[in-house]
């Protein structure tokens, strides 16, 4: 068997033999810990290869639906994001989860999920992603819903679940219309279809087109949480931390953005400038990273304010290839998987070291009780927030170049961005890990084991050096190498004043504080989108209309057609007087009408 | 050999009433008929399978049976599967053994002899023959409203047997001969030419009439009461297997007889089924028990064969839709038995369905929970698992005459439509999870019994099934596309 069909199906035969097997055993953490580990070799071993695969998954006739795995730059680069974090947070949660009592059920889900990760990125067909997008979504939900005895957990991973339900139906859509178009379902044909069909309808081939990548585009706003469907991934953050790091911040979250970026890349990138789809996809992701970024200011919860963050810098990345500068945004997600990654797991070690305390400003002083945490923290805090030299410099530079030369309206909203970024960040770190203790917890918070500090220190070396030509150039997917390392400009000279206003003002604000001098509540309550939508649209919408609709399918239909019928059917039957119960007389009655038929019909119907 | 396999329940069915005890003969009877299945499924291009005899000589009719085609086979093979496994999951209340495992084995019997019979009189009279003791069932055994449902389904299959009946019979009729590969053998080579009127009123009969039997909107409510209130075996080998009997005839005999027939009525039936797929889908997502939720659901799944056999009508050339049919209702039937075996278990365990008096009861019951899951995650279409294999072929089948040159189709547009029918099976498959499994434990379900080795046994053969052909559909495919 090759490389690729194991990196594919070892994750699934461990999550297998984990829920059958080795589930009582105590040896289920260990053996997906192995797996994880072998898939990031093999992921190395694969890098840089060309090639694919397949075979026949359902036949009818001459078509089929193939399952098999495309080997490229860009698939090779992100199995690398893909098994790097997922070994590390693997290794992570052997101590995380050391006292969680289903912690084979945890160890089982992850397998699950790098599966289905490693599912989406090496496809290489329509039909094969979307089946390992649903699955990521199960693994997702399964996860964040670990703790499921809780309400808020168990809701969380429903949400998460309809959430991307409702993406994946635009996604099936698209797909379907796009075979439509292409004629084909597998990459490497496509882009032959697509040139034939325009060629073939000159007049409406932009019009269609678009309106098929705006439906499979719905399937990354579910996936990535763009606005408006982003509800559900502040509320995943109920999930063990270590999942928040891998699912929710490095690498599913980011399978939207992948996806859309394969879609340009299978149909030609020439195809997607001045698409209105494109620009819708830009748009969405622009607003997406500025009103997430707004409501990380007014948060509370460590993980909370990291998710409302990874929300933003995923609108980013979905800006950055809705201007058909996906290289830019496939280069951020690169080296946003790391740090992003690095700073969730921070705050697991910090939320472990503070007896489940997740509110900041319950915490304090963490630096000089945890410093080598703290000090990976501080790494992933300067990446974040692009301080030049860190890798998130490099890759936001990108993403606001390609802005800057694309659409001004957009590079103004990415930087205000720029400034919130470094404003929210700065508070999350002065008030959790500068300054006094604020609590009890916080007071005997200590330094965590090497199996958990291990892991934060390498992704700290990648949080740090991930965006330079010499590590990004063998390892991105999709990189493209620029010609200066920095390029001193006008967009330059913007975010570096984006960052020193931002982190000035962070200080200036909450250096000392005890509690939050500011209060917004627009933003405390994520723009009351949450609400509008649990209580509008779920209560009094979808579930007021299922009520009427019952409602009447049970009078009309029900009531008064079946019971009047089968109330004349009961008095005819009486007037036979037949005694047993009723339903036999009245099958009676109409089995003897059909005899009465045949009868009527094999005699005088010839 | 095909009259062992559907006499076989019959023999064991007249076992049971002279004494013979009846759980066990009753799964013997549906082990043996297992063995027999899987073995045809290898070897059903034999002629040893088909099986003949005179019974009426003008006109014509012989008990008959053989594998027309592939189709059959996999019915067949559906039909054993869920017999087993509801015989399996079978619990007769006290002293009432006979009647009950009885029962479920004449309902196999009829299923089994209406999939094999290739005579119209007898593939009509088989499935009369499930319907009896399906009546019986719930009349006498069933829970709740047991009068009003069996009345209820009594009224409406009776009545859709008799429209349908009128429609055979004016088929046969017409034809000449009630053996069905002489009729199917004549369509194909232009011997059998029915004129276009009569076509159109054939058509209307059978849809009605079969529609009937498989709950088309909007002749489906009787279904939700009749499985709330059957007894597990029943609802399941109902709902599995013998409402696929309807979709089963307009595939075997409606579609290549009276193919111009069908098209007339083709807007109709795509409203009809739009109506299955939202409107009891929306009816679904208020359901406040389990039994009452997943007898709509298996409804608003009926839409989806529905809309494969559509895109069969609207292009007859479409290569994908009549296999996406089989295998949707394959699996359709394998699921809905599962949940029905599940939901029987809940109840054994916890005292009740309602909703909203469970919760938390994956906490003392995980291998419950567990299995429940997987149906649950069956029957919301996630792929790995046969209904996604079924329902994306549908898609595409409803999708293969679209190029974008020319806009949607109706038949596309519906498709479309039926798609947001995914979405509300998640919200209610996840909403009735959430409130059984999931949450704090409450009093119904703190000290509930998780289910027992015997008792996972059919839901684990259920559920190979429903992983062998989601893992790899072309299990079942590669019997259609072998003629």
């Amino acid at each position: 068997m090759n490389l690729a069909w194991l990196l594919i199906l070892l994750p699934l035969a461990v999550a297998a033999a984990n829920q059958l097997v080795l589930k009582k055993t105590g040896l289920a953490p260990l053996i997906s810990t192995a797996s994880a580990i072998a898939t990031f070799v093999l992921a190395v071993l694969l890098l840089g290869k060309n090639e694919t695969s397949h075979f026949a998954w359902a036949t009818i006739g001459d078509f089929s639906i193939n399952i098999g795995y495309k080997l490229d730059q860009l698939s090779t680069g992100m199995m690398i994001v893909v098994t790097g974090v997922g070994m590390l947070v693997h290794i992570f949660s052997l101590a995380y989860m050391k006292e969680d009592s289903a912690k084979a059920r945890y160890f089982t889900g992850l397998s699950l999920f790098m599966f289905s990760m490693t599912g989406i990125v090496l496809a290489d067909n329509f039909i094969m992603t979307f089946i390992f997008w649903e699955l990521v979504g199960l693994s997702s939900y399964l996860l964040i819903g670990h703790w499921y005895q809780k309400d808020s957990a168990a809701d969380a991973a429903k949400k998460a679940f309809l959430c991307n339900r409702i993406g994946d139906f635009g996604f099936l859509v698209g797909i379907l219309m796009l075979w439509g178009i292409t004629g084909h379902l597998a990459f490497d044909s496509m882009k032959g279809g697509l040139e034939h069909f325009i060629a073939a309808n000159p007049l409406i081939a932009t019009g269609v087109i678009s309106a098929a990548v705006l439906c499979i585009f719905c399937g990354a706003i579910g996936k990535s949480a763009q606005l408006p469907l982003h509800v559900w991934l502040p509320d995943a953050m109920e999930g063990p931390t270590p999942v928040s790091a891998l699912i929710h911040a490095a690498t599913m979250v980011a399978a939207g953005v992948y996806m859309l970026f394969r879609l340009q890349f299978t149909l030609g990138f020439e195809h997607f400038e001045g698409l209105t789809a494109s620009t819708v996809i830009a748009w969405t992701g622009g607003i997406t990273s500025l009103v997430a970024a707004l409501m990380a200011t007014q948060q509370d919860d460590i993980k909370k304010i990291l998710a409302y963050s990874t929300l933003s810098q995923l609108g980013y990345m979905v800006m950055a290839v809705g201007l058909v500068a996906g290289e830019a945004g496939m280069f951020h997600l690169f080296t946003h998987a790391w740090f992003k990654a690095l700073l969730f797991l921070g705050s697991g070690a910090v939320i472990y070291a503070c007896h489940h305390e997740q509110n900041i400003w319950k915490m304090g002083g963490l630096l000089k009780k945890m410093p080598i945490t703290g000090f990976t923290f501080l790494i992933g805090f300067l990446a974040l927030i692009a301080v030049p030299g860190f890798s998130g410099f490099f890759s936001k530079e990108q993403i606001l170049e390609a802005a800057h030369e694309k659409n001004q309206a957009l590079f103004w909203i990415a930087a205000g961005v720029a400034v919130l970024t470094p404003f929210y960040m700065t508070r999350l770190f002065v008030v959790a890990f500068l300054g006094k203790t604020k609590s009890e917890n916080a007071d005997h918070a200590h330094e965590v084991g090497p199996l958990m500090f291990v892991p934060l220190l390498l992704l700290a070396v990648l949080g740090f050096a991930a965006g330079y030509p010499a590590i990004a150039s063998k390892l991105a997917p999709a990189y493209h190498q620029p010609e200066h390392l920095i390029h001193l400009g006008l967009v330059t000279y913007v975010s570096i004043a984006a960052l020193i206003i931002g982190v000035v003002t962070g200080f200036i604000l909450y250096t000392g504080k005890d509690k939050d001098p500011v209060s917004i509540p627009l933003f405390q309550n994520r723009f009351y989108l949450d609400a509008i939508y649990e209580k509008g649209i779920v209560r009094y919408f979808q579930d007021a209309f299922a009520m009427i609709i019952s409602f009447i399918d049970e009078l009309l239909i029900t009531g008064l057609i079946v019971n009047g019928s089968s109330r004349a059917a009961a008095s005819f039957g009486n007037l036979f007087r037949k005694v047993q119960s009723g339903s036999l007389q009245g099958y009676a009655f109409c089995f003897g009408l059909g005899c009465l038929f045949v009868i009527y019909f094999a005699v005088f119907g010839h | 050999m095909l009259a062992i396999l559907v006499f076989l329940p019959i023999a064991a069915f007249l076992a049971i009433l002279f004494g013979a005890p009846a759980r066990l003969t009753a799964l013997a009877a549906a082990a043996v008929n297992l063995a027999l299945g899987l073995y045809a499924v290898f070897t059903w291009q034999c002629a040893c399978w088909s099986f003949s005899l005179p019974v009426l000589e003008k006109p014509a009719m012989n008990l008959a049976f053989g594998f027309t085609d592939g189709m059959s086979v996999i019915m067949v093979l559906l039909s054993v599967i869920v017999t087993l496994a509801a015989v399996l999951s079978g619990k007769a209340p006290e002293g009432r053994e006979k009647l009950y495992f009885g029962s479920s084995l004449l309902i196999s019997a009829g299923a089994l002899g209406a999939f094999a019979a290739t005579d119209l009189f007898f593939f009509y009279a088989f499935h009369e023959l499930a319907l009896v003791p399906t009546f019986l069932m719930i009349g006498m055994l069933g829970r709740g409203d047991r009068r009003d449902a069996a009345w209820k389904i009594t009224i409406y299959l009776g009545l859709g047997s008799v429209i349908l009946l009128a429609g055979l019979v004016w088929l046969a009729n017409l034809a000449g001969t009630y053996d069905i590969p002489t009729m199917l053998n004549a369509a194909k080579s232009g011997a059998l030419k029915i004129d276009p009127v009569a076509q159109k009123s054939i058509a209307a009969l059978l849809i009605v009439g079969f529609g009937t039997l498989v709950s088309l909107f909007p002749f489906h409510s009787w279904a939700a009461p009749a499985y709330a209130s059957a007894p597990a075996p029943v609802a399941m080998l109902h709902a599995g297997v013998l409402k696929k009997f309807g979709l089963y005839g307009l595939l075997r005999l409606a579609i290549p007889l009276v193919p111009e027939g069908l098209q007339a009525w083709l807007t109709p039936l795509l409203v009809l089924l739009l109506g299955n797929i939202l409107w009891v889908g929306w009816v679904t997502i208020s359901q406040k028990r389990l039994d009452r939720m997943l007898g709509n659901s298996s409804v608003m799944h009926m839409g989806y064969i529905f809309l494969a056999i559509a895109a069969l009508i609207a292009f007859p050339e479409n290569p994908l839709a009549r296999s996406a049919a089989i295998v949707l209702m394959f699996a359709h039937g394998i699921s809905i038995a599962l949940l029905f075996s599940l939901a029987d278990r809940i109840e054994r365990s916890t005292g009740t369905l309602d909703l909203q008096e469970l919760g938390g009861l994956a906490k003392a019951a995980p291998k419950l929970a567990f299995l429940f899951g997987i149906g649950a995650m069956a029957s919301i279409g996630l792929p790995g698992l046969a209904n996604f294999s079924g329902e994306i072929l549908v898609f595409l089948a409803a999708f293969k005459s679209y190029n974008g040159s020319s806009g949607l189709g109706p038949v596309q547009i519906t498709c479309i439509l039926s798609i947001w029918g995914v979405v509300i099976s998640a919200v209610y498959m996840l909403r009735a999870y959430r409130s059984i499994f999931q949450g704090p434990a409450v009093k119904a379900t703190e000290s509930a019994r998780d289910i027992s080795f015997f008792g996972r046994i059919p839901a684990v053969l259920l559920i190979v099934a429903l992983f062998a052909v989601g893992l790899y559909p072309n299990l079942l495919l590669n019997l259609l596309n072998k003629f």
